[in-house]
């Protein structure tokens, strides 16, 4: 067991793996992480396997030291990382020397960055087959809550049967403090700029001819009251030609639901299970962690797609996954 | 040969991950009783990728992994509405069985119920009137969301019809017996609420270290039972 020594939680600091899958059927949301793709890069760069628990952090990151000699990867937001005022450089493995005060400090760009620790994450029982923190219920994750001042935190420590790093080794015999692996570009196949990718929703055909012009030619600004249920937008309201009575149905990481405000609300991961709000569309899968990364004041641009192009930009994004998943894989041994 | 009863069937894509599958239009006991057959249906028998199928009042979702279907062969919701198509000419009459009979216990009116004299007035009822018929007969457990353990159930007397407040509460508190549109739900944990709440129960909805961890189940056919005071506080559980 590796244990994590919390000096400063950071604004919003929670473990998330995968998220709680089965449990909808009576209410349990899924929670898991809000950017997927950083989320799988980053235990990929330390060797864990992708459904290992990571420490996503908003808006500001932990000041923390650690019980034993750790590899661990940022990735996400961009961070004022440091060690003994030395930068953390993210996108790669860092190993850090136990007992060394790791500070990650403000954002530089980006809402959430992940921090994985090198052995299999958060070392935590399961609830209901997860470890993601669940922090409307209070389970799962640590504690089910966000981290606090003076928590200590437990990590799985690598096995006896798995293999020493190279940057390990290295680390070891350098006696450096802090020791970088080769940084990975890594650019996810995203929209370009500040566009994001919707396919038309169930009610499309019931807002006004006005309001489906101005949700794909104006920008919606993230307000402050988002969160990880939703990303809140503000902008031009948008109206039905009528009301509309409707039944609660499934919702999914990206639908865009407009309650009777007219100020749209992108669900994310700690979605309800099911919504009775009108839908007007559903991002792109391949968008989400886009807009999972924009702050409160930032804005983006809806832009139409097929469902066609939907479909085979998922493809894309998980196939480029795997391959940065597979080089980072590769660049540890 | 096609199922009779899923002859309104439509299936949709809700994005790239899921299916829908679409039952009927209304709230109705027979439609969700479809849906139950259709959501067991799927998990005897799971089909490439899904991971999770999800009943709601008149729908069901199935979420999966388009990563299990192959390029090439048409989109991946494609391939699974042709396989749910095929899966759902299966007989469902088997899958539809009766609920247990659950007692509900539930202490109206005062401060466990601050609505109830509203909704009474509402209705052109007495207060008596309205906890008879919200009491008489057993509602169908339809499905749960909003939080976890907290269910709809339905369907109400026509009598108590009544729809959401128009100004919503910043907070009910857990156990809130509250109806609308139709419907009874019970708030499994403290939140904000627009319902009319007009009893509480001292059960415990959800306790994550049960097994399972909620108290009811989908289809389970609940009995509202006036309870004093007294009983309320010797029956109530631990809160969340």
């Amino acid at each position: 067991m590796i244990f994590m020594n919390i000096e400063r939680p950071g604004m919003y600091s929670m473990f998330q793996d995968l998220g709680r899958c089965g449990h909808q059927g009576i209410g349990v949301s899924v929670n898991g992480p809000m950017d997927e793709w950083s989320h799988r890069l980053a235990n990929a760069l330390v060797g864990n396997p992708k459904d290992a628990a990571v420490l996503e952090c908003t808006l500001s990151g932990p000041r923390a030291s650690f019980s034993e000699d750790v590899v661990f990867a940022l990735c996400g937001a961009s961070m004022n990382a440091s060690v003994n005022g030395l930068m953390v450089p993210q996108n790669c493995a860092v190993y850090l020397r136990r007992g060394a005060l790791l500070d990650v400090g403000d954002r530089i760009s980006g809402a959430r960055v992940y921090l994985a620790v090198r052995g299999g994450g958060l070392a935590s029982p399961a609830v209901l087959g997860s470890r993601s923190t669940n922090s409307r219920a209070g389970f799962g994750g640590f504690n089910g809550r966000a981290l606090r001042k003076d928590d200590r935190v437990p990590f799985f420590a690598p096995g006896k049967d798995d293999f020493t790093l190279r940057i390990e080794k290295y680390g070891l015999q350098s006696g450096l403090t802090l020791v970088a692996g080769p940084q990975l570009p890594s650019t996810p196949p995203y929209a370009p700029g500040d566009l994001v990718r919707f396919v038309a929703g169930p009610h499309w055909a019931a807002f006004t001819e006005a309001a489906r012009s101005t949700f794909t030619s104006e920008p919606y600004k993230v307000s402050p009251q988002s969160d990880r249920m939703g990303s809140r937008l503000s902008g031009t309201l948008l109206r039905l030609t009528r009301p509309l009575e409707l039944i609660s149905e499934a919702t999914v990481f990206g639908t865009v639901q407009v309650p009777p405000d007219g100020s749209p609300i992108v669900l994310m991961a700690d979605r309800q299970s099911a919504g009775g709000y009108p839908k007007i569309g559903y991002v792109l899968s391949a968008d989400l962690p886009k807009v999972a990364q924009l702050l409160p004041g930032e804005s983006l641009r809806f832009q139409e797609a097929s469902q066609v192009e939907a479909e085979r930009s998922w493809r894309t994004f998980k196939t480029r996954l795997s391959e940065v998943c597979e080089a980072a894989a590769a660049s540890l041994t | 040969m096609a199922n009779p009863k899923l002859s309104h069937m439509r299936i949709e894509p809700v994005g790239e991950r899921c299916l829908l599958i679409r039952l009927g239009d209304g709230v109705s006991l027979e439609t969700n009783q479809l849906v139950h057959a259709v959501t067991a249906l799927l998990e005897a028998h799971p089909l490439p990728g899904v991971v999770e199928v999800v009943p709601a009042f008149n729908s069901v979702a199935v979420h999966f992994d388009p990563m299990a279907y192959a390029a090439g062969r048409g989109l991946p919701t494609a391939q699974l509405t042709r396989q749910l198509e095929q899966a759902l000419k299966r007989d469902l009459s088997a899958l539809s069985g009766e609920g247990r009979l659950v007692e509900v216990p539930a202490c109206y009116g005062g401060e466990f119920g601050p609505d109830l004299e509203e909704v009474a007035g509402h209705c052109g009822l007495s207060v008596e009137e309205t906890i008879a018929l919200h009491s008489g007969t057993p509602l169908t457990l339809y499905v749960f969301f909003f939080a976890p353990g907290n269910p709809f159930s339905g369907p109400l007397d026509p009598r108590l019809s009544i729809g959401r407040r128009s100004s919503p509460r910043t907070r009910v508190e857990t156990g809130s017996v509250a109806i609308a549109n139709g419907l009874s739900a019970i708030y499994a944990a403290t939140s904000p609420g627009g319902w009319n709440v007009i009893a509480r129960t001292p059960w415990r909805m959800f306790d994550v270290n049960n097994d399972p961890p909620a108290r009811l189940r989908l289809g389970d056919r609940l009995k509202f039972k006036p309870i004093t005071r007294e009983e309320y506080d010797q029956l109530l559980e631990t809160r969340p």
